[in-house]
């Protein structure tokens, strides 16, 4: 025997499994990378998160927590051991339900339940939520897990074969959904190719500091099974990269400085056992650390300089929108509301850590990793690695949750560049505190703000300012400087109007894209404020609310002018009933406890879909093939959103053939055309309108061929197409006619860029086509002993415009719900201290309450069969409606986030002080 | 077997099959001590692992919860799933309740009750109803065994008075102290899988009079040890449970108490929190009291 290894033996999903491992190392690693049972996912490595669970003897456990050496003599059963064949009836269930969005926490999810169900075959939903509260989910809002687990025993059998003719409007069973309930969906870190190289960075563990490497030639000769030390000085192209070309300020390793705890300042490239072996702190660098600033307050004051010499006073960028005259309007107003507003730093926490492996492919160089923006990806490593964009091709892994920091590039320009200098595969995966150091977050915000209403309880006007902490580089903060002042007098008519926010450099983690781009923030400066001036005014706030709500015809605050599909009304009016029910019931819980309080809370949002005010197209392509096969190339990334569904759903529709005729080309940049990026809430409504296109385009040319009108029906039946009208029947023959060079006999390629007209300097003009809204109702505890708050209820009204998929927008709801309940309650990044998933709290299954959602569709002109985004808006109005509650049942204002137990109760003693 | 515990050359592995030979061993060197594995892996983190690991879990005589003379002995292994199961009176309710609160079912399943006091967690969810059973940890090493009461053992934040030699073998709960009910109440930020900001153990006993004749109450996460809080106790001591004890708690300034601000709660709100949950706690033990037909009606609602 190995000195240095245990002979294992035991039993894996039935069958018996002889193996031999270091006795120590998890028993995670020890199933997914010798074993190859890669089912089993690594989210934290510290049982925070419990995606690894994985049954023990029957037992529920960690297997991250687990040394290997605990295998031998057991039974272990793993994702993969669910199903014999065919899926299991909890596997089944999770499917119907629509339980798995991006699907990396659903092996997980599916283990835990699997012991609960052999133990209680119809558990109820205290029982499901004790049984599940060790796994965390990031997407769905954990509704429809529940759901799926409780009635896994029904006897419903899935739908059977013609069930995804399904078009737009129905709920067909999600097309990717299989191989995430199965498990064998392959994620960033899911596959490693033969003889892959590992690669680690060398993160910078100050917050500002000048390095100088030692003797790197030294070290290399010195470490067995190293075979490379890259830094800057090894990358061939030019090392900035940003997503925004103008601001593109971040190396893909620092040079001479590092501006932000966890920056990468070299990658160490091995074999990667050597590498798992290797103490970082003997790797020879020396730190020379620089005064730093992480507070706004701090980067702003005088003397402090500049983190970036050309950005004098830290400020990256501003945005502003002016219309009226604001000061005017609040000077003469009857009453008015003001205050000002904090709101901390927000860690996206996707459970899959960011993953993926590089190889050459002759002379091109190919990524396979986790993404949300496979072009943008494309052309920043390109630019890093000093080659032209199509000798790198990109080709997206299944992506564990995104929510908008997986815009960014993280492990691309490294594995590429270890692959293309040492012309082996090339394979990094991110630990979780190396995710949450080195990767975007939401922005912090400061925002100050008033609102001014006449008698009858019309706003008058409103001035809002905000600065937003962008962190140490660019990444998406002109967007969020662009997209609040747009957005911050929410979905009302704001006649008079001035906002303005900047973002501000420091040196915590950099800032970016994360689900509504600083709109969120800027919701809960005024949808407080609304609850205030309501109350001054003696107007019910839903009433309040209504009265101002923005309707066809009325200017926006950039001066948009729609004569159609403004949708806030509805949404509200959809509420009504609700409200009225929830005011009753508050106050009659109210009358009898003194102690534990109830209160109801509303608030709205609106939310542009796409780039702002710039072009932002998508190009869809399909076509028949001479074998007989419709193909559609659809690039955009479905990150668990749903868009692998809802984009061919539009195109079945527009095309007239049944969904389940569809083969997918995914989002490889090679074979694929651009739909831009999963951002913005665009995919639904700008992809979706460009499938539309095509498809209709598809439908016509074989048609024409055809020669018949379009009544007729187009189908393929053994190899040909058969195109139906009335009695007449014609088979075109595909085998026999010319195919182009994607093997196409017929085919159609069409792009969509929403008609938008760029800002004035006053923010005037038309940033987005299409535009969702939404207003959802909170009824919650508060118990004024502790401070804590128990969610009850969430009743959630989002003008869709028309619900390609209802199933999929409820699970978009429920998700964005959930995040915003974090972003309320619980989450607070503090950089250097909660880079971890126990000090860095997201909802569990047991912090999400009843959720109600409420689909509204009025139509937009312009989105496909009158399609709205729907991503990001869901989760603007989840938090201010929860502290609407808080103050309904309390009178305490909370002005700074997250609303912790400690800082409720000190709202609470601070009206009993001045009450 | 001894091998190595990883490809480094410098780390042993060793798993004992009995205790006899984990002191042997313990004897020789400075070892890490492998059970349930839950503070193990998270505090190891991704760095390689250098020390030598001396894993229990052959070691089947600490598996088992069994009653001896004068007390109930919780084997050194024995997890807070475990603890779940056992059929235990009302005394042992509150850490019935805290186990669980231990991480999730996956953690409890696997995670020991003498790894929680051993990893000296100021906020270990274990502690405080310990500390109210009157828990005392058994030591043993190649010089005999010795045994500390609970408070005795735990020195301070990651610190115990284990010695390099010494290995924990369980926890003995004198049958004294298992008399009356319990309640545990934790205090986080979420539902599941969560630090607590704090937390409060109380275990009541009433005499023939419905007097109360024995209370214990800790408090966890409040201080660098959790700790019972003594001249609370003594105040309650001969007081009817219900609102004639609270009347005592009422005003009571929880001045033993240290709390410190950190990323979950300020220090003044943990000390309000604290005082509150103590109250609750009382409060839920006298309602367990009011049903409790053993108590033969001495106790009014």
């Amino acid at each position: 025997m190995n000195a240095d290894r245990l002979s294992l033996s035991f039993e894996l999903n039935g069958r018996p499994v002889t193996t031999e491992s270091a006795p120590a190392i998890r028993l995670s690693a020890l199933l997914r990378d010798q074993l190859g049972a890669t089912g089993t996912k690594v989210g934290c490595d510290a049982g925070d998160c419990g995606a690894c669970t994985v049954l023990i003897d029957g037992e529920a456990a960690c297997a991250c927590l687990v040394p290997a050496a605990e295998a031998d003599g057991t039974a272990i059963r793993t994702v993969e051991g669910l199903s014999n064949g065919t899926l299991s009836a909890l596997q089944a269930s999770f499917l119907r339900h629509g339980a798995a969005q991006c699907g990396i926490c659903t092996p997980g999810f599916l283990v835990a339940a699997s012991a609960l169900l052999e133990e209680n075959p119809q558990p109820d939903e205290q029982a499901v939520k004790d049984a599940l509260g060790g796994v965390l989910c990031r997407c769905t809002g954990y509704r429809k897990i529940i759901d799926a687990v409780m009635d896994a025993n029904a006897a419903v059998a899935l739908p059977g074969p013609g069930h995804n003719s399904g078009i737009v409007g129905a709920s067909p069973l999600r097309l990717d959904g299989e191989p995430k309930v199965r498990g064998t969906e392959l994620f960033g870190a899911d596959e490693c190719p033969e003889a892959a190289l590992g690669v680690v960075a060398i993160r910078s563990p100050y917050w500002h500091a000048r390095f100088a490497f030692g003797d790197l030639a030294h070290f290399l000769k010195n470490t067995p099974g190293l075979v490379a030390v890259y830094t800057a000085r090894d990358l061939p192209g030019e090392n900035r990269f940003g997503v925004i070309p103008p601001f593109a300020d971040q190396p893909a390793l620092a040079v001479e400085t590092a501006r932000f705890r966890g920056e990468a300042v070299a990658i160490l490239v091995g074999e990667p056992a050597a590498l798992a072996d290797l103490e970082l702190g003997e790797f020879p660098i020396s730190w020379e650390p620089l005064p730093h600033a992480l507070t706004m307050e701090e980067a702003t004051a005088d003397g402090f300089p500049a983190i970036h010499s050309e950005r004098v006073g830290n400020v990256l960028t501003g945005g502003t929108v002016r219309r009226g005259d604001a000061e005017a309007a609040l000077a003469a107003s009857a009453a008015i509301a003001t205050g000002s507003f904090e709101t901390a730093y927000v860690e996206h926490a996707y459970i899959e850590p960011e993953a993926g492996y590089a190889f050459m492919d002759g002379d091109t160089l190919v990524i396979k990793a986790c993404t949300q923006a496979p072009i943008m990806d494309r052309d920043d490593t390109a630019t890093i690695l000093g080659l032209p964009p199509e000798k790198v091709r990109v080709i997206p892994t299944a992506t564990g949750g995104g929510f908008g920091s997986k815009l960014d590039l993280s492990v691309q320009p490294l594995i590429g560049l270890a692959a293309l200098k040492t012309g082996r595969p090339a394979r990094m995966v991110y630990t979780r505190a190396e995710s949450m150091a080195s990767t975007t977050k939401r922005h912090p915000a400061s925002m100050t703000a008033t609102i001014g209403a006449d008698a009858e309880g019309h706003v008058t006007g409103m001035v809002f300012d905000g600065d937003f902490n962008t962190g140490a580089y660019a990444s998406w903060g002109p967007t969020v400087a662009t997209r609040v002042p747009v957005h911050a007098s929410g979905p009302y008519f704001t006649p008079n109007y001035r906002a303005s926010a900047r973002a501000i450099h420091t040196n915590g983690p950099v800032s970016g894209a994360f689900r509504g781009f600083g709109v969120p923030q800027a919701a809960y400066m005024q949808e407080t404020l609304y609850d205030e001036l309501a109350d001054r005014l003696g107007i019910d706030r839903l009433e309040f609310r209504l009265k101002n709500a923005l309707r066809n015809g009325q200017p926006t605050v950039c001066g948009h002018v729609m004569e159609e599909g403004i949708g806030i009304s509805a949404c509200l009016e959809e509420l009504q009933p609700h409200w009225t029910r929830a005011l009753a019931d508050a106050d009659r819980h109210n009358r009898a406890d003194s102690v534990v309080r109830r209160g109801i809370g509303i608030a709205s949002c609106w939310y542009g879909c796409g780039n702002t005010g710039i072009p932002n197209p998508s190009t869809m392509k399909l076509g028949i093939t001479a074998d007989g096969r419709l193909v559609l190339h659809q690039g955009a990334v479905d990150i668990g959103q749903g868009s692998n569904t809802v984009i061919p759903q539009i195109c079945a529709e527009a095309l007239g053939m049944p969904l389940e005729t569809f083969e997918f080309v995914g989002g490889d940049t090679a074979l694929t055309p651009d739909a831009g990026k999963t951002s913005g809430s665009r995919q639904t409504y700008i992809s979706g309108k460009a499938a539309e296109k095509s498809g209709r385009a598809l439908r016509e040319t074989i048609l024409r061929h055809a020669n018949v009108s379009d009544a007729a029906a187009i189908s393929l039946e053994a190899g040909a197409l058969v195109v139906r009208e009335g009695e007449a029947v014609r088979r075109i023959a595909l085998a026999d006619m010319p195919s182009d060079e994607n093997g196409f006999v017929f085919s159609a390629m069409e792009s969509y860029d929403p008609p938008t007209r760029p800002l004035d300097e006053n923010g005037q003009g038309q940033p987005y086509a299409v535009y969702g809204w939404g207003a959802q109702l909170v009824e919650l505890e508060v118990d004024t002993g502790l401070g804590t708050v128990k969610l009850l209820r969430i009743t959630a009204a989002h003008d869709v415009g028309r619900a390609i998929n209802p199933m999929l927008a409820e699970g978009q709801i429920e998700g964005g719900i959930a995040q915003g309940i974090g972003m309320a309650l619980m989450e607070e990044y503090v950089p250097g201290r909660t880079e971890n998933l126990h000090d860095y709290l997201i909802p569990t299954i047991g912090d999400v309450p009843e959720i109600r959602s409420i689909l509204v569709e009025v139509p937009d002109p312009e989105g496909p069969f009158g399609a709205k985004g729907l991503g990001e808006h869901v989760l603007i109005p989840t938090g201010p409606a929860i502290l609407n509650a808080i103050r309904h049942a309390t009178g305490a204002t909370i002005t700074r986030l997250p609303a912790t137990p400690d800082r409720v109760l000190a709202a609470i003693d601070k009206t009993r002080l001045s009450g | 077997m001894t091998v190595q515990a990883s490809e480094a050359p410098l780390s042993r592995y060793v798993r004992p099959a009995s205790t006899e030979e984990a002191l042997d061993l313990l004897a020789t060197g400075n070892w890490r001590i492998l059970a349930g594995g839950t503070d193990f892996f998270p505090a190891q983190g991704n760095r390689p692992i250098r020390d030598d690991i001396l894993d229990i879990n052959g070691l089947e005589e600490l598996v088992d919860l069994h009653h001896r003379d004068d007390h109930l002995f919780i084997g050194a292994r024995a997890t807070w799933s475990q603890i779940l199961r056992a059929e235990l009176p009302p005394a042992f309710d509150a850490l019935k309740l805290a186990a669980r609160e231990v991480g999730s079912v996956q953690i409890q399943n696997r995670g020991t009750i003498a790894g929680n006091l051993c990893n000296a967690s100021p906020a270990a969810d274990g502690v405080p109803p310990l500390l109210a059973l009157d828990a005392e940890v058994e030591l043993a090493s190649l010089a005999g065994r010795r045994i500390l009461p609970l408070d005795a053992f735990l020195l301070g934040s990651r610190q115990t008075a284990r010695q390099p030699g010494e290995l924990l073998t369980g926890l003995r709960i004198p049958t004294t102290s298992t008399t009356g009910v319990s309640h545990f109440l934790k205090l986080g930020a979420r539902s599941y899988l969560i630090i607590s900001i704090a937390m409060v153990a109380v275990r009541v006993a009433v005499g023939q009079d419905g007097r109360i004749e024995e209370v214990a109450v800790a408090v966890g996460a409040c201080s660098a040890v959790a700790q019972r809080l003594r001249r609370l106790e003594t105040a309650l001591i001969g007081r009817r449970v219900g609102d004639d004890a609270l009347a005592a708690v009422a005003d009571w300034p929880f001045d033993e108490l240290t709390p410190i601000d950190d990323v979950r709660a300020t220090a003044g709100y943990r000390r309000k929190a604290a005082a509150e949950l103590v109250r609750r706690a009382l409060r839920q033990a006298h309602e367990q009291m009011v049903r409790d037909p053993s108590l033969e009606g001495r106790v009014a609602a």
